[in-house]
């Protein structure tokens, strides 16, 4: 896996509420460059929100984003969501089109390239996901790891500083899920820097730097898995810990 | 027996067909495919600008397309051609010193066709899962991109069942044009079938009529449940082991 030109990301006290529903209060995270940071915490407590507020889907009602250690909160939200890679449960592919031009897409209508030199830069992206064999297919017709695997590749296209993934692997069937983790794995090693909202617990173990363990819109605790997972300080996450281990 | 006949001479008389097919399929034929068309193409995309505005942020573009769909899918479509048509027509005279009643006709028909389609559209775009939009702006496309590259285009697929049925009602509606008074190159299939019943007495020439109108509609009702059925499978006439084994079990022959 090739190295990426990575940045750091933090988030600074991020508030959030809809309506009278305060589902973030107050969420620090900071994830640095070539780093794997994991969000895990009970279903509802706000950590796929939370993504959406860091690439702005959702502008948050108080607090910073720094991308690179520069807030974004002024810039374009647009030009800002095409610096940070996005990867959903439902995989979100665009069913209308072939998987080739699910990842050539932004390439061809925001990178400008022309189609040729799009489709080139796609495949390679599929390659590298073990999918170039499926570019002309549609995703209809892939299973769900491999069109997870082909959602990866089309956000890695548009060169990313930095990834998210929100519970990339809990719409899968378990045979499948180790794929896509591997896969993420890779990136992981590869110097990406990640944050990763999941229910996998050896993933977060094993593979993210940091582990953050957020529950009805707070951080409750967060450090090195190592820490989390042997050494949980809160009785929160001491209870989150037994009920998913 | 007499009453029998009297009644197979009235509707089934073969000569009176006869004499009325040739010109029902060179000028009528024509002239129906005309207004069906044009107003067809015309209304899809005037429909397609209300129903983005009745899918758009904005309250009032919202309101301006709730209002123009209830006004047209509201009133009798003889209305709107008559006040259109007759309404109209002398203006249309003095600027163009034109007579001719197909451009005002195919207006009617393409202001009430654009009501529907516009509703059939948006109905489209709002059954395009969330998800869809939430993966195009993470990629940085703006709103509008997204509409365009990806939400709209899988909303209009799944619309295409019902936008053939509403062309199948305009080629039927289209007849209502004979209330703007055609020349004879200008008649339509039910005018030219109507014209020789009332010139004969006989309504044989209606029947041939009929007949055009379902030689064009049935076709397209088959394309329809043609389309619908290839839309839920996602391909055409794949059999799945399950569907053989439906057919087995109800002891019929594979």
């Amino acid at each position: 896996m090739s190295d990426f030109a990575s940045g750091s990301l933090t988030g600074k006290n991020l508030h959030l509420s809809f309506g009278s529903n305060h589902v973030l209060r107050g969420i620090d995270l900071h994830v640095e460059k070539g780093t794997t940071a994991s969000v895990i915490g009970p279903s509802g407590s706000g950590k796929s929100t939370l993504l959406r507020v860091m690439n702005r889907l959702i502008e948050p009602d108080q607090g910073d984003i720094l991308l690179d250690g520069r807030s974004v909160l002024k810039d374009n939200p647009d030009e800002l969501r095409q610096r940070i890679g996005m990867v959903f449960q439902q995989f979100n592919l665009f069913p209308h089109k072939t998987v080739v031009d699910n990842v050539s897409l932004a390439l061809r209508k925001l990178r400008k390239l022309p189609d040729e030199q799009a489709r080139a830069e796609a495949l390679e992206q599929l390659d590298l996901v073990g999918l170039k064999h499926k570019a002309d297919a549609r995703p209809a017709n892939l299973s769900g790891g491999q069109q997870q695997r082909v959602a990866i590749a089309r956000a890695l296209a548009m060169k990313p500083e930095v990834m998210f993934f929100d519970e990339a692997t809990s719409a899968l069937d378990p045979e499948l899920v180790k794929g896509v983790l591997a896969l993420m794995a890779d990136l992981a090693k590869g110097g990406m820097t990640m944050v990763v909202v999941t229910h996998e617990m050896g993933f977060s173990r094993n593979v993210s730097d940091t582990v953050t363990f957020m529950d009805a819109g707070v951080v409750v605790e967060s450090g090195p898995p190592e820490q989390l997972f042997t050494d949980p300080r809160t009785e929160r996450l001491q209870g989150f810990l037994s009920d998913v281990l | 027996m007499d009453a029998l006949d009297q009644l197979a001479k009235t509707f089934f008389d073969w000569e009176a067909m006869a004499a009325v097919i040739p010109n029902m399929l060179t000028v009528g034929l024509p002239n129906t495919l005309i207004l069906a068309v044009s107003s067809g193409v015309l209304g899809c995309i005037l429909g397609m600008i209300l129903a983005v505005m009745g899918t758009s942020r904005s309250t009032a573009l919202r309101l301006l397309s709730r209002i123009y769909t209830d006004i047209f899918r509201g009133v009798p479509a003889i209305v709107v051609i008559l006040l259109i048509g007759i309404g109209l027509g002398p203006v249309i005279r003095q600027l163009t010193g034109s007579t001719n009643p197909f451009p005002l006709g195919i207006l009617a028909l393409t202001l009430m066709a654009s009501a529907y389609i516009g509703e059939i559209f948006r109905s489209g775009i709002q059954s395009v899962e969330k998800g869809q939009l939430e993966a195009s702006r993470a990629l940085g496309f703006s709103y509008n991109s997204s509409m365009r590259l990806v939400v709209i285009p899988q909303g209009i697929r799944r619309v295409l069942p019902a936008l053939v049925n509403q062309f199948i009602s305009l080629i039927k509606d289209s007849s209502l044009i004979y209330l703007l008074g055609l020349l004879a190159s200008q008649r339509e299939i039910f005018r030219i079938g109507n014209d020789a019943a009332a010139n004969t007495g006989n309504l044989s020439p209606l029947i041939a009529a009929a007949a055009m109108y379902l030689v064009l509609t049935v076709p397209l009702t088959h394309l329809v449940n043609y389309i619908d059925n290839r839309l839920r499978t996602g391909r055409p006439e794949k059999k799945q082991p399950d569907d053989a084994a439906a057919l087995i079990g109800k002891g019929a022959q594979p």
